[in-house]
């Protein structure tokens, strides 16, 4: 039977990795395959990583405030490379207003801190 | 004959076969699932591609967890890329018993390489499997191989003492230990000390690496075939500094070199083969064993009457098989 995989990248500068790593580790718990890479990584990283790892999904996290241009970018690169099948989600210190521009710009679901690991897993099993 | 049904039936594998040949990043990607996710499909595409196998260098990477792999894999890729050879890498993290969930980190250490078209890196989870490998990493293997990449490197999960099946998968075997994991006598026993073709001091700068090489040097020079004046093939490195990796590569490729020379390795191959067609022998019959599910429920039943002492454990496997044999005849 498929596994979801699920990959957890962290673009931009910041260093502040533990939500990345606590949401990678539940979701391991979850019962998925989760790939990890580590902070700063660049989009055509991870968007390289996630087409090679063939995951579901992509999960974002980010907490220095460039998340108006790299989630986008990622999303961009991966319709360019043809992956746009793959579910790209956020997460991190991004202000509500930014929801809906991120949104239009294709990032499925953002998760602030105080998400519940619920939410995120009912936000995958939801997605096809 | 074959090739053309599964064209018919299969276009689907046909498609992925031919991208993965012409090295398609994404088509070698939606292969490595098939083979993980569905065994008949993948039977068929190994089928298709097998032709085009047989032409890289595998290289085994194992050893205990933390003593330094992933990053000495990092390490042998850039080597590997400064010769032009095209890289790639099946790293395998382990499942958890429990969730079936797995946290696949290895690729952290190599993402330095992520976006280099000559480097190809797949993470895989060892679902179940319990001798450092995944059911798939043999499959794997031979699409990388069709794929036209040149070398292949397979890291292991972080093993123990006896988790040794990656000898079947490779043409050469690298242990990885660091200092501080016991004492001389924990490199004569059984099991991984023996399937080094060479061994790593990884952590050089650490107490104890010294020691530690003189006592796996010792150790090996107690083996049969082993003569006075050898060549040692215990190389100290520093995977952080990079220190003594040029010396680990060139010791691997003097290796490569010598065993395709003096014929060792094609032994090693027929080895293997027949290795593989026992592993699909057993996987193959213990399926058809399975196959009705009625096999659980009777040994459900099986366990308390042998807790009863109204059979034996043999008795039960005993009659069962002559059933088997009976329905088919």
């Amino acid at each position: 039977m498929a596994k979801k995989r699920i990959l957890i990248a962290k673009p931009g500068l910041d260093g502040h990795d533990r939500g990345a790593k606590y949401v990678a580790r539940a979701l391991k718990d979850a019962g998925y395959e989760v790939i990890y890479t580590g902070i700063r990584q660049t989009p055509e990283a991870i968007v390289s990583t996630a087409i090679q790892e063939d995951v579901d999904f992509i999960g974002l996290s980010l907490l220095s405030g460039a998340h108006n241009e790299l989630f986008p970018r990622v999303v961009e690169l991966l319709d360019n490379k043809g992956a746009e099948d793959i579910i790209v989600f956020g997460g991190g210190v991004i202000p509500i207003d930014d929801f809906d521009y991120l949104k239009s710009k294709g990032v499925k679901a953002i998760f602030t801190p105080g998400a519940q690991i619920k939410d995120i897993i009912d936000f995958i099993e939801l997605q096809n | 004959m074959i090739n053309c049904c599964i064209r018919k039936i299969f276009p689907e594998i046909e498609n992925l076969s031919n991208g993965l040949i012409k090295g398609d990043t994404r088509s070698i990607a939606k292969a490595l699932s098939v083979v993980e996710n569905c065994r008949d499909k993948g039977e068929l595409l190994i089928n298709r591609i097998f032709l085009e196998t047989g032409k890289s260098s595998v290289w085994g990477v194992t050893g205990p967890p933390g003593s330094g792999k992933s990053s000495l894999v990092d390490k042998l890729i850039e080597k590997e890329r400064s010769l032009s050879r095209k890289v790639a890498v099946i790293a395998v993290d382990p499942t958890s018993p429990f969730s079936g969930g797995a946290l696949l980190g290895d690729r952290l250490r190599m993402q330095s390489h992520a976006t280099d078209p000559g480097v190809f890196i797949r993470s895989m989870a060892s679902r179940g499997r319990l001798g450092g490998l995944s059911n798939a990493s043999f499959d794997a293997v031979k699409i990388f191989d069709a794929a036209g990449f040149n070398t292949v490197i397979i890291e292991t999960v972080g093993v123990g003492q006896s988790e040794i099946e990656i000898v079947e998968l490779s043409d050469l075997v690298i242990l990885v230990l660091a200092p501080g994991m016991g004492d001389d006598i924990q490199a004569m026993k059984a099991g991984i000390m023996e399937i080094g073709d060479i061994f790593v001091v990884n952590k050089k700068d650490k107490d104890g690496a010294e020691k530690m090489k003189t006592e796996i040097e010792y150790a090996l020079s107690l083996k049969e075939g082993h003569h006075k004046g050898d060549r040692s093939n215990v190389v100290m490195t520093s995977a952080k500094s990079g220190e003594g990796t040029d010396m680990l590569h060139r010791e691997i490729c003097d290796q490569v070199k010598l065993s395709s020379s003096s014929g060792g390795l094609r032994e090693r191959k027929l080895r293997n083969t027949k290795k593989e067609i026992e592993r699909i022998f057993n996987m193959k019959i213990s399926e058809l064993f399975y196959e009705k599910g009625v096999m659980s429920s009777k040994i459900e039943q099986a366990a308390v009457e042998i807790q009863n002492k109204s059979m034996s454990p043999y008795e039960f496997v005993g009659k069962e098989i002559s059933l088997f044999k009976g329905a088919n005849k």
